[in-house]
């Protein structure tokens, strides 16, 4: 049954129908009209513009590439620069015959297949009369060579445009990345006008992380061309403005020192400012040349950095995660001693072997010599010579809660939230991360191996940096960051509101047991204290590469070097006002004390002999 | 209960029994658009850079949309009708699917991937919108009803909000006036009329500042100033208006305009494609194709005044206003007087699913104007 229907008049409503069509159809034909009298004014009346617009060759919009910004270290000094280099480009639209002027080039100077190739996807991208770059970084006799054969060379030409260069090498190249030709898949998701006259773009470390600020806003001008489509004038131009100009807090003397301390070995370093979390030095070994990337790397090089078995192109510092192994101790100490697990008083005895009620198999201090460290350890020493057997039972005593807990706090398990791309984060195990990614329950044998920084525990360098850094400032929440200013304004420090609750004399008790690691005698980093004018405060980590029988004792001469320990170490100094906090590991360096603590030291030593004050480059 | 319609009709003394009803196809509205599609497979074949290629793509899909429009055209209005709520649904379902699902490029998720095929739900809406509302406003007393209005209003603000979230302003603007149309044509109170527009100058503001993406507003900044943007969309514009201009009164000839030969005018063969026209053809060409339109929608609307059914009005109707639409918004975007939103010129602009759902469109108004004579 309709709706209404008895009281519906179909007459009525046909009428009414017809009547609302009749205004629609006025109300489009009035439209219709405005849109001939559109076409109209653009054909008929302004005809003569346009025809001339059209028909006297015409007039282009260029767009004018804007100069990337630069990076400068703490002290002005320039570590990403701009330098001109020659590009051979081709307006096709010129040239007669494309295939015969490629043909042409190719007899005067050096083109290859692949550049022909490549040369032929770009223009299959461009717009109309723009430059397509076919040969890059052309050399002096190659312009020189040009220039002579320009007259039968109608359409192609050589174009000066600037591009990356960083002075330092491999010095900076896993923090300041480098740049390189837009790729297909990015030009998909960049804002392509933005991009129009430029083509390179930053791939990786600052230059991908501060892309938008270093890119800088594309010019354009309007020019005329005559029949050649030469230029003869330039209308209208809008300047390009160039992109921001970073200073960093890195110093660039102490990424060399600390760069050269390393020599072969490889591993990674993170210095960092404790006053601001700025980072003084971040050096992951070995390193490589960026400005091979710049223009294009050849596959050869390319495939002897990727398959380099020590991963060159590998960002150790904020990318390879590491078990923490001993340098976590400091940390759970001050955890036990504010929740009066323990006192400072508190003792063990230590054979070498810890038992765990119900486990028959025992936990061993693998890098201690059988016997353990005797009687009346108590936390300053299980600090100081590392005992691994107190550790054990003050896990348990304290709990994974607790020390999952303040362990996020220190900057641990989760990304430090650092000014740079693709940072790891780390694991920091706690009850719901074992049900979450193994499915299964927490046991009391998991946080004693987490009590010594191993099991699943992982950490990134320069978290055992801003681990250290927060220790040392007593509990100031810092995120660390690489720039300390954009265009000379500097960029607020990112602190969080409150410190860590951990008492007064709790952090004193502490820091002097890890003065004492570095300056008693039987302190695990004893040997880099010879000669110290100021006090640094430290702790030296062992972390497995590969698992061993309780047994067993660690023995390197009988497993290949690439599975010895990882050496560890977190510092600070000086001790009684602390400036300057490191993280740092050595790749299969065995022992904290003797590969790490000494690259630690050279570093400290750069940072207090320089102390100068910073310079902030504007535009 | 209508399968036996076709045989009825066959039987029955007094029914029409010229072929083209026997059919179901409305002569003049074949030819008009078998013209159009000549016209637009000509333009093509010039804006495309004299590409086979794409004038083979696009026929093909012309002769898909000219046999589903047949295919469409022998079902009865009625079943339509009846058909129409569940079509609706259907398309509502996969609008929220793409909202999760969706593919797409640039940011904007428009699409469903079927595995085989894709598919783009907002535009069956294009459809489905008008179709539901017709038969919804079809069955009451007319005037509709402050609760029917109402009802209506909201039965075509959710798929325009959810096309608008894609984001697809274009598209949802269609099915927004398609709504409206439909609205109208069923005799719309003065006062809904009155507060409709009131209510879009106030939209203006809140679409400005909550809705439109950054890229949209460019774009009507771009209207006010090309010379702002010579990089972007203002480079499109003084490009296509040079080209416009540049035909005069008979134009250039066929594939001898040299903006668009040359490349410098962009998506020549698909948005931008009336450029090409008007330069090689000048405003003789322009004018002739207009009234190319304006014949089929002075068809569409004697449809509409000849149907049986007040659902074959309103449907018929609606969809004549919402082909003007198209063809408004597309002319004044190239010529500059409107922002640039992508929206294809019907039957000329390159593009196979959009051809196919205009199809499908005139497949129903075949399927009103055929339906025989109640009585």
């Amino acid at each position: 049954m309709r709706d209404g229907a008895a009281f519906s008049d179909p007459a009525r409503e046909r009428i009414m129908f017809a009547r609302r069509l009749l205004v629609t159809a006025v109300i489009t034909v009035l439209l219709t009209a405005l849109l001939i009298a559109r076409y109209f004014d653009l054909q008929i009346s302004r005809y003569e513009d346009f025809a001339t617009q059209s028909n006297n060759n015409r007039v282009l919009v260029r767009p004018v590439a804007p100069s990337r910004g630069l990076i400068y270290d703490r002290h002005s000094k320039l570590i990403a620069d701009n330098r001109p280099s020659y590009n051979l480009t081709i307006v096709p639209e010129r040239s007669a015959d494309l295939d015969k002027l490629l043909a042409d080039l190719g007899e005067v100077i050096s083109i290859s297949e692949r550049d022909i190739e490549r040369f032929r996807k770009r223009l299959k991208q461009r717009r109309p009369f723009e430059k397509t770059n076919l040969r890059f970084n052309l050399s002096e006799e190659e312009r020189a060579a040009l220039a002579v054969n320009g007259h039968r060379l109608v359409g192609a030409e050589t174009s000066a445009r600037l591009k990356r260069f960083y002075p330092d090498g491999e010095l900076f190249s896993h923090v300041v990345g480098y740049v390189g030709r837009i790729n297909e898949r990015e030009s998909q998701t960049i804002e392509a006008v933005k991009y129009r006259g430029t083509d390179s773009i930053g791939k990786i470390g600052l230059e991908k992380f501060y892309e938008q600020n270093l890119l800088g806003e594309v010019g354009s001008e309007q020019v005329e061309t005559n029949a050649l489509g030469r230029v003869t004038r330039v209308l209208d131009k809008t300047g390009a403005k160039s992109g921001d100009n970073l200073t960093l807090y890195l110093d660039s003397q102490l990424q060399k020192v600390g760069h050269e301390a390393f020599k072969d070995k490889r591993g990674a370093l993170v210095a960092i400012e404790i006053e601001t979390g700025g980072i003084l030095s971040m050096i992951s070994a070995p390193s490589y040349d960026p400005n091979l990337f710049v223009s294009g790397i050849s596959q050869k090089n390319y495939d002897s950095l990727l398959y380099s078995l020590d991963r060159p192109l590998f960002d150790r510092a904020v990318r390879g995660q590491y078990p923490p192994g001993s340098t976590i101790k400091p940390l759970f100490g001050l955890i036990a001693l504010q929740h009066n697990i323990v006192t400072p008083s508190y003792k063990i005895k230590d054979n070498g072997y810890f038992y765990f009620k119900g486990i028959e198999r025992p936990w061993r201090d693998h890098n201690f010599a059988r016997g353990g460290h005797g009687d009346g350890v108590d936390m300053a020493k299980a600090i100081i010579e590392s005992c691994n057997i107190y550790f054990y039972g003050l896990g348990v005593k304290t709990g994974i809660d607790l020390l999952s807990d303040y362990g996020m706090q220190f900057g641990l398990g989760s990304r430090t939230g650092i000014d740079l791309p693709s940072e790891s984060s780390g694991i920091m195990p706690s009850r719901a991360w074992k049900k979450g990614s193994r499915g299964q329950s927490w046991f009391n044998g998991d946080t004693i191996n987490t009590s010594i920084g191993q099991g699943f525990m992982l950490a990134t360098p320069l978290q055992l940096a801003v681990m250290s850094a927060r220790i040392a400032s007593r509990g100031e929440v810092l995120t660390p960051k690489l720039v300390k200013a954009i265009n000379g304004e500097e960029q607020p420090l990112l602190k969080a509101e409150s410190d860590i609750n951990i008492s007064e004399k709790h952090w004193d008790y502490m820091h002097q047991a890890m003065q004492d690691v570095v300056h008693s005698s039987r302190g695990t980093a004893r040997s880099i204290s010879n000669g110290l004018t100021y006090k640094i405060a430290g702790k030296t980590g062992t972390a497995q590469a590969i698992s061993i029988d309780a047994e067993d004792k660690y023995d390197s001469s009988k497993i290949a070097e690439r599975q010895w320990d990882h050496a560890l170490f977190i510092a600070f100094a000086p001790a009684d006002d602390p400036k300057i906090a490191i993280g740092l590991i050595v790749e299969n360096g065995e022992h904290g004390g003797s590969a790490a603590a000494p690259i630690a030291r050279a570093v400290i030593d750069a940072y207090m002999q320089s102390n100068s004050p910073t310079t902030l480059v504007k535009r | 209960m209508y399968r036996n319609d076709f045989v009825r009709q066959l039987n029955s003394p007094g029914g029409d029994r010229r072929p083209s009803r026997i059919m179901h196809i409305d002569i003049p509205l074949l030819l008009i658009l078998m013209a159009l599609c000549s016209i637009g497979l000509a333009v093509l074949y010039s804006a495309s850079a004299e590409s086979i290629f794409y004038v083979k793509r696009q026929a093909t899909f012309m002769l898909i949309g000219l046999f589903a429009m047949i295919g469409i055209a022998q079902f009865q209005p009625r079943l339509w009708e009846r058909w129409s709520i569940f079509i609706y649904v259907c398309g509502l379902l996969s609008l929220v699917a793409v909202l999760f699902f969706g593919v797409g490029a640039k940011g904007a998720q428009r699409w469903l991937d079927l595995g085989v095929t894709r598919f783009q739900p907002s535009e069956l809406m294009k459809i489905a919108v008008p179709m539901t509302l017709a038969s919804y406003l079809g069955k009451r007393h007319l005037p509709p009803r402050f609760k029917h209005v109402s009802i209506a209003v909201i039965a075509t603000l959710i798929p325009v909000l959810l096309v608008a979230r894609q984001p697809d302003l274009g598209t949802s603007l269609i099915i927004f006036s398609s709504g409206f149309f439909a609205l109208f044509l069923a005799g719309l109170g003065k006062r809904y009329l009155l507060s409709t527009v009131l209510l879009a100058m106030a939209a203006v503001p809140t679409m400005w500042f909550y809705v439109m993406y950054d890229y949209q507003k460019q774009r009507v900044l771009t209207l006010l100033s090309p010379e702002q943007d010579k990089l972007g969309a203002g480079w499109n514009i003084m490009q296509s208006t040079t080209a416009i201009g540049s035909g005069g009164l008979s134009g250039k000839g066929w594939t001898q305009g040299t903006q668009s030969q040359l490349n410098f005018l962009p998506e020549s063969h698909t948005d931008f494609i009336i450029a090409v026209l008007a330069e090689e053809f000048g405003l003789i060409g322009v004018l002739g194709m207009l009234a190319l339109y304006l014949l089929l929608i002075g068809r569409c609307m004697i449809i509409a005044l000849n149907a049986q059914s007040m659902f074959g009005r309103i449907m018929a109707g609606t969809i004549s206003l919402t082909f003007f639409v198209y063809i408004f918004v597309n002319m004044g975007m190239v010529s500059g007087i409107l922002p640039v939103v992508g929206a294809p010129l019907p039957f000329i602009s390159y593009g196979g699913t959009a051809i196919v759902t205009l199809f499908l469109g005139f497949g129903i108004l075949m399927a009103i104007s055929t339906e025989p004579k109640r009585i």
